[in-house]
């Protein structure tokens, strides 16, 4: 089942930094779709479309369609914060708001209305659990977010978007300020939340877009040069670009 | 072997390292000459003044009126009369400043239109506080009908005091870490809970520190409310914000200066109260900083 498709998509921002140029993908639900390529190439720029976080940035020109459940999110009308709480997003460096464990678990619960102390204690125990941190910090929840390792941010991050119940998840290089065995982790905790969630991965690798890819796309400046499904792209690539970079030769 | 031979060439030269040595020493002791130079004044004036002032300070000096033409008796009028202007100026100040300060730095785009605010903004901090006092007596006091009055008063305080509190609370609003505004609008937020939901509250004592240097300057300023609020004497305490009132920083310049024989000790008493006033709320508004940046996560 698709899940979103990207129809002509163009995105170009006033500084003309970084940009997105004509792209045409479409993304499973139920799969982990891998996003890699370059620095610059517009992996993260994607992601944000996705969520309308680029909404915060300079864009000078965006255009085309990204359907997700038959909407147009890119249509000024929608309720972007409804959005937002569809399509939840992880990013590279961790960032824990300065309040407690619990606080920055119910918080995006809080600002949507939610009261009742039953439904946010029952969210925080069931988003820690699929995000593989309940064991290590059920007992001090309401300790400073930031008194946690890095890896444990990284996973209270991907639970405080599991608590709102998203249907698509969005990850920027989760992993990429991680030591190998917490990335373990995180890489173990996405294939089951895959049986529940879309999941969107910019990997901070290669190596790792090869592990956990169930369909890969690879984007060079702005483009989205060829997309694959499973591990296809990485065995037998069929642009000479895709295949010079998952060899090394360049990036 | 190497090694050794480094070590003598690190050696080979003793005479232009010790130069060298005592070159820095004499750096760093001349600006620490400078640097005691620069607080010697403030410690000498705080001395100088409780000196002059403490025999003065009495129960009945702070809870007293002024007696026999001002010359004895208490000022304590003139203490209700500060705090009064300075509780007013808060009313008008505050809630313009910070709400200025929140526009600028989470609304505002990089316009012109904003960059001439911001240069406004920076130029009312730069206008003599009797221009202040003088314009407050045009708008307020005679063009509004306010009359010479506690009203006036604040308001002209307010507008002297508004330039401080709004670059010190959108100081405050800015160095709140931008991934914290992210991160909350990715979760589905909008601006304004996450304005009020993280980036106040974690500003709050930023702010709260600009807010009471700005009305300590309020307080301690004599031009301002000199055509706007005070007066020389009165026999009762302010009953309305339409009153004209008693105030520290005026009934100092008068008693220093209008009144033949006038006793030094009360001068100095006066001046005493004023600054441990002032300086009082500089030591809440320490306090709180250095409170909350102890306890920040970021």
């Amino acid at each position: 089942m698709i899940k979103i498709q990207v129809e002509h998509l163009n995105l170009q921002y006033s500084d003309g930094k970084e940009s997105l140029r004509d792209i045409n993908m479409d993304i499973a639900a139920n799969q982990i779709t891998v996003v890699f390529g370059p620095a610059g190439g517009g992996k993260s720029s994607l992601l944000r479309v996705f969520n309308r976080l680029n909404d915060l940035a300079d864009v000078k020109l965006i255009s085309g369609k990204v359907i997700l459940d038959d909407i147009d999110i890119l249509d000024p009308r929608i309720d972007v914060t409804a959005l937002r709480r569809k399509v939840g997003m992880v990013f590279a460096r961790p960032v824990v708001l300065p309040m407690s464990i619990r606080s920055n678990l119910t918080y995006g619960l809080e600002i949507s209305g939610e009261k009742r102390e039953s439904e946010l204690t029952e969210a925080v125990e069931r988003s820690l659990r699929l995000s593989a941190l309940w064991e290590e910090v059920k007992d001090r929840l309401n300790e400073p977010a930031v008194s946690l390792s890095g890896g444990q941010q990284q996973r209270l991050c991907l639970a405080r978007s599991l608590v709102l119940k998203p249907e698509v998840i969005l990850l920027d290089e989760p992993t990429s300020g991680l030591d190998p065995i917490s990335t373990g982790k995180v890489e173990a905790t996405l294939q089951e939340l895959k049986e529940q969630y879309t999941i969107v991965l910019v990997p901070h690798s290669v190596q790792q877009a090869a592990r956990v890819a169930d369909s890969a796309a690879f984007f060079l400046q702005g483009e989205l040069i060829e997309q694959g499904p499973g591990k296809e792209l990485f065995i037998k690539p069929n642009d000479k670009r895709t295949e010079d970079y998952i060899m090394g030769r360049f990036g | 072997m190497n090694y050794f031979r480094r070590i003598g060439q690190l050696r080979a030269n003793p005479n232009s390292s010790a130069s060298r040595n005592l070159k820095q020493r004499l750096g760093f002791s001349f600006l620490f000459v400078m640097a005691i130079l620069t607080v010697t004044p403030i410690f000498a004036i705080v001395i100088y003044i409780l000196f002059k002032g403490l025999p003065a300070i009495s129960w009945t000096f702070l809870t007293a009126f002024p007696t026999d033409g001002v010359k004895a008796g208490g000022i304590f009028p003139a203490i209700i009369g500060t705090f009064y202007l300075t509780i007013g100026t808060a009313i008008f100040s505050v809630p313009l400043g910070i709400g200025a300060a929140i526009y600028l730095s989470e609304y505002a785009p990089d316009s012109r239109w904003t960059r001439m605010i911001r240069i406004a903004i920076i130029n009312l901090a730069g206008i003599p506080s009797v221009v202040y006092g003088l314009f407050g007596l045009g708008i307020f006091v005679i063009f509004l009908r306010f009359g010479t009055s506690i009203l006036a008063g604040s308001l002209t305080l307010s507008i002297m005091t508004l330039p401080v509190i709004i670059s010190t609370a959108e100081e405050a609003l800015r160095a709140v870490p931008q991934s914290f505004r992210v991160v909350s609008i990715s979760v589905g937020a909008t601006r304004w809970q996450t304005i009020r939901r993280i980036v106040l509250p974690q500003s709050l004592p930023g702010i709260m520190t600009g807010v009471i240097l700005g009305l300590e300057r309020a307080a301690g300023e004599t031009a301002p409310i000199l055509f706007t609020a005070a007066s020389f004497f009165l026999p009762r305490l302010p009953n309305s914000p339409l009153s004209p009132t008693m105030a520290l920083p005026y009934h100092l310049f008068v008693i220093s200066t209008q009144v033949p024989g006038m006793p030094v000790k009360i001068q100095y008493g006066t001046a005493l109260v004023l600054i441990a006033f002032v300086l009082g709320m500089n030591l809440i508004a320490t306090t709180i900083r250095s409170r909350a940046r102890a306890h920040r996560q970021w």
